[in-house]
């Protein structure tokens, strides 16, 4: 009797370790706020209905710093996840290691060589061949206004960053905060970003945080917009210090401050919120930056695993990933637009509508360019070297003209 | 045979190393093995994962021109030393105050020692409220009608370390106070009743004998409170992202944040051996004379 | 204890100042769990328009079941009571092994000393103050050829190897303190080293024990940096999901329910001192701060 039960025991114990084992996708990532989450869901909805299992591992915090942690401690035991959120340069980091698996085979299935604008492709391809996949395209240079707040102070929104400044006492004497914003370096980073685009302009952010051109770090137009960078400080309130990205965009939102400047991301807070564009808020790219698009895509990276019943897994992730169901649902609940182009553009709001505009329109003229604060431009390396010279400017009394030279000699220390 | 010992006693003669034997294996390869391999580490020119390409003294050079280098190593010492300094004296303070026969000791001196147990992150979290300008402490004082109350270090790059002191003190100085208290215990009543008997006031009786018979609690209380200075890692985390700016970096962020997540382990790995340099610098001579000291 | 036989006015006034002071510290103490716990008790509005130490008007537990079952922790919304049987399963075989270890190496250290065992504690005690970010990469190497990358068993190791040195200087020092003829005697009549290890020592040690055990508990209790790193994903402590839980948002913070999962996953160790308080104390002056 005994026996019996124990062997029914342990066969049953065997299926379910095979049923386990099919197909089992570990998801290595740091989406955990607000949209973020739920379009994480989503994906893994699709993929237990294809009979894959998801295996979630978030890990919250800064910019995926902890999750890069993770993920470089495991890669170096010898026991990477199965796909892991990852961007940019790194992309071609890990790949040049020869962590990453090929997805040439999915890719040329699907067609991702036309389905992709070729900015996107040459970021997920390593010497030629496909080693990540993106989920969406971020537009970095927004700008996110409450109108019902410049209606109190009886002004427009602004388009130039003159305009911005000059908003400031206007609106602080109608009791808003007119910039929200929260004191992390990423944070400053960003606004430092969208004011570099907009009054220096594609060429000029080009040379100075894709090439690192020298005489472009150290020219009079930098000096002049770390003049402007420091200006807005005015517009910010004391508290704003370690705030997060979301906590500034709440404030928005109630309209105890009248603007910011972030990523589309922002806008899965506003509609989580139950908000609606054009109405309850206003999306407008960040001032003088109107034909301009700063780009920041989304993506997996899929790792060499041995075992057949993954490798087939992460073929399913990657195709769905990019099919048209998936891009839909994800970017909708995230603010951002798909990174597959031709899609129907019905189901998305004007802020999207706007954003897929310019990113086509963008890509002709050369006005599309990398989000560098957000590791699309250049290394991590010099990303952190620019941001800690950028933050630590904005927090103290150092001048526009010490921190040019802190600046060039900080990106050249880490090359 | 007969001047051969057996086999089982020679066993037992050895079984004292035979046990320590795994921890010393383990200590040698977990500390020592891996210390030595982040020295190596710290010469080469590694960014994403560890590579072997020599460079000398190239990252130490680089850390040294570091800006936030500076900043994070000179607020360690603010930190360590106003952390170290006032855990110890609100620690000894406290545990004599409540060794003159409190009723409730117990009960206080849990409420006391109950920080101990909250992790960095959840201390970070709470402090991070009760220091917020709009929410926190002025705030409160704000809305009991001292509107000029200010208190804002938080968001003040000269202060905000002294948050970080403030938020490691509450969690810590309970402890100190506990380690005291035991010390207070085991003090000589004897020696006391003698020297009351004698004439001696109170005063007199802890300055000259009490406190000096606490000289080993100093050193544990020392030994303790500095590991969790240069452990301090998560409080930064929560309490203030190191911000405003990188003004209240401490060196372990520093390094996690070069090793981890700016694909520089080379210089991180450089910041960690800087570190265990400042702590053999500050340690080795204290640990010397403590223990040589103890034996004579 | 100091004995004082007269009470004079002055004396009472003194008396007085002291709890006066006690208490005023004792609510130092306390504030931040206080706004911790009155503000998990309000809702979100309530929260962002009133004073942190204002009294909820309604007082409400729905913070606090959502944090215990509903809150979000990524994509998967069950609160963070699945990840308190991870830090369970983690924390009780870590302070187990590490006490046992600490208490074969702090005898040894005490009572069997030979050439080089005082280099060896010194090594230890040095070894206290490795910074864990610089361990990462090369335990991360070590377990994953171990074979024990990803799993609480790897997890539970490091917490072991790295909870060794202050356990070993816990039970090393109280043993120091014990009197010498009983163990020289004992190896008089013949008994051997693990013999007088049970019969003797053992006996003699449950104060020790109940400090090594207290401190180990809330050490790798409230660790975040090796769980997040070494435990794999089915095995993450309820840190990793206390980080992920306040840092989620949907359409706005909720303090409420941040509060409420920062006292849960602390309730375990803050129980453990206050009903374990006492025996700390006591296990401390009995000998565990005496020398070093």
């Amino acid at each position: 009797m005994n026996k019996t039960k124990a062997a029914i025991a342990g066969l049953a114990l065997a299926v379910s370790a095979v049923v386990a084992q099919a197909g089992e996708v570990e998801v290595l990532h740091y989406w955990t706020s607000g949209g973020e989450a739920k379009s994480v869901a989503v994906l893994k909805d699709l993929m237990t209905k294809e009979g894959h299992d998801w295996k979630d591992f978030a890990v919250a915090g800064g910019a995926g710093e902890a999750a890069m942690t993770v993920l470089k401690s495991r890669a170096v035991s010898g026991n990477a996840p199965a796909a892991a959120q990852m961007k940019g340069l790194d992309i071609q980091e890990w790949a040049d290691l020869g962590f990453l698996a090929d997805l040439d085979g999915v890719a040329k299935k699907a067609g991702w060589d036309e389905l992709l604008p070729s900015v996107v492709s040459d970021i997920m391809k390593f010497e030629g061949k496909y080693v990540a996949v993106p989920v969406n395209v971020h537009r970095v240079n927004w700008l996110w206004a409450n109108p019902e707040a410049f209606k109190k102070a009886g002004i427009s929104i602004p388009t130039t960053w003159a305009e911005m400044i000059a908003s400031g006492p206007k609106l602080k004497a109608a009791g808003i905060i007119p910039l929200a914003h929260g004191g992390q370096a990423w944070q400053d980073a960003t606004v430092f970003e969208a004011i570099a685009l907009g009054m220096g302009g594609s060429e000029f952010y080009n040379k100075a945080f894709v090439e690192h051109d020298d005489a472009t770090l150290r020219s009079d137009k930098m000096i002049e917009i770390f003049k402007m960078f420091k200006a807005t400080r005015d517009l910010i309130d004391a508290d704003s210090p370690g705030r997060d990205w979301n906590i500034a965009t709440s404030m928005v939102i109630n309209g105890t401050a009248a603007m910011q400047i972030m990523g589309d991301w922002a806008k899965g807070e506003f509609t989580a919120a139950g908000k609606v564009p054009g109405k309850d808020f206003i999306c407008a790219p960040a001032p003088q930056t109107e034909h301009q698009y700063t780009f920041n895509i989304d993506s997996f990276a899929l790792f060499n695993l041995k075992s057949d019943e993954a490798k087939e897994a992460q073929n399913t992730l990657a195709r769905l990933i990019m099919e048209p169901t998936f891009q839909e649902a994800f970017n909708l609940n995230k603010g951002s637009i798909p990174v597959r182009q031709g899609m129907d553009q019905t189901p998305f709001d004007s802020c999207a509508k706007l954003s897929m505009k310019d990113f086509s329109e963008t890509a002709k003229t050369g006005n599309l360019v990398p989000s560098f604060a957000h590791g699309m431009a250049t290394t991590s390396a010099a990303l952190g070297a620019i941001s800690d010279v950028v933050t630590n400017f904005y927090n103290s009394d150092q001048s526009a003209e010490e921190v040019v030279v802190k600046l060039a000699n900080a990106i050249k220390a880490s090359m | 045979m007969a001047n051969k010992r057996p086999f089982t006693d020679m066993l037992a003669d050895s079984m004292p190393k035979l046990v320590l034997a795994p921890s010393f294996v383990i200590m040698m390869v977990c500390i020592y093995g891996y210390i030595l391999w982040t020295a190596a580490l710290s010469f080469t020119k590694s960014r994403m994962l560890p590579q072997w390409d020599f460079v000398g003294f190239d990252q130490y050079t680089k850390l040294m021109a570091n800006d936030r280098w500076a900043v994070s190593s000179q607020n360690l010492i603010i930190f360590g030393g106003m952390f170290i300094l006032i855990c110890l004296v609100i620690g000894i303070t406290m545990a004599i105050l409540l060794d003159q026969k409190i009723r409730q000791e117990g009960f206080l001196r849990t409420i006391y020692l109950y920080p101990m147990a909250i992790s960095f992150i959840v201390t970070g979290t709470a402090w991070k409220w009760l220091l917020n300008p709009s929410m926190g402490i002025q705030q409160i004082v704000r809305d009991w009608g001292y509107t000029d109350f200010t208190f804002d270090w938080l968001v003040n790059s000269e202060m905000v370390v002294f948050c970080l002191v403030i938020a490691a003190v509450w969690q810590s100085s309970g402890f100190v106070m506990a380690l005291f208290l035991a010390g207070l215990r085991g003090v000589d009543q004897e020696m006391i009743k003698a020297a009351q008997l004698d004439g001696a006031s109170l005063p007199t009786v802890y300055r000259r004998i009490i406190l000096p018979s606490l000289k080993p609690v100093f050193f544990s209380a020392f030994v303790i409170l500095s590991h969790i200075a240069i452990k301090s890692f998560d409080l930064v985390t929560a309490l203030t992202g190191g911000g405003p700016g990188y003004s209240s970096d401490l060196p372990a962020n520093f390094m996690y944040a070069h090793a981890f997540t700016r694909s520089q382990m080379g210089l991180g790995a450089a910041s960690g051996m800087m570190m265990l340099g400042g702590v053999l610098a500050i340690l080795i001579p204290y640990l010397y004379s403590e223990l040589r000291g103890k034996k004579q | 204890m100091i004995y004082t036989q007269k009470t004079s006015p002055i004396q009472k006034l003194l008396r007085v100042a002291l709890y006066a002071v006690l208490i005023f510290m004792a609510a130092i103490y306390l504030l931040p769990l206080v706004v911790m716990i009155l503000n998990s008790l309000k809702d979100v509005e309530e929260i962002r328009s009133g004073n942190l130490l204002a009294l909820p008007q309604d007082p409400s537990l729905a913070a606090w079941s959502k944090a215990w079952s509903s809150a979000c922790t990524g994509s998967t919304c069950d609160g963070i009571a699945p990840f308190f049987f991870n830090s369970f399963k983690i924390v009780i075989p870590a302070v187990i092994i590490s006490t046992l270890l600490g208490a074969m190496n702090g005898y040894v250290l005490a009572m069997w000393r030979f050439k080089g065992s005082e280099l060896f504690f010194g090594l230890l005690l040095f070894g206290c103050f490795i910074p864990f970010q610089v361990v990462l990469i090369p335990m991360a190497m070590t377990l994953g050829w171990l074979g024990l990358a990803s799993s609480a068993s790897g997890l539970i190791l490091v917490h072991v190897i790295y909870g060794m040195a202050f356990t070993t200087l816990f039970f090393r020092n109280y043993y120091v303190g014990l009197p010498r003829e009983l163990i020289s005697a004992a190896k008089i009549d013949g008994a051997g080293f693990f013999l007088i290890f049970w019969r003797i020592v053992l006996p003699l040690s449950p104060p020790i024990i109940v400090v090594t055990v207290i401190w180990q508990f809330t050490q790798v209790w409230n660790d975040f940096l090796f769980g997040v790193v070494f435990s794999g994903v089915d095995n993450l402590p309820v840190t990793v999901a206390l980080n992920n839980l306040v840092n989620t948002s949907f359409g706005g913070k909720e303090y409420n329910v941040d509060m409420a999962a920062a006292l849960l996953a602390a309730l375990p160790t803050i129980l453990v001192y206050v009903f374990a308080g006492k025996y700390f104390v006591r296990g401390l002056s009995a000998g565990a701060v005496k020398g070093a």
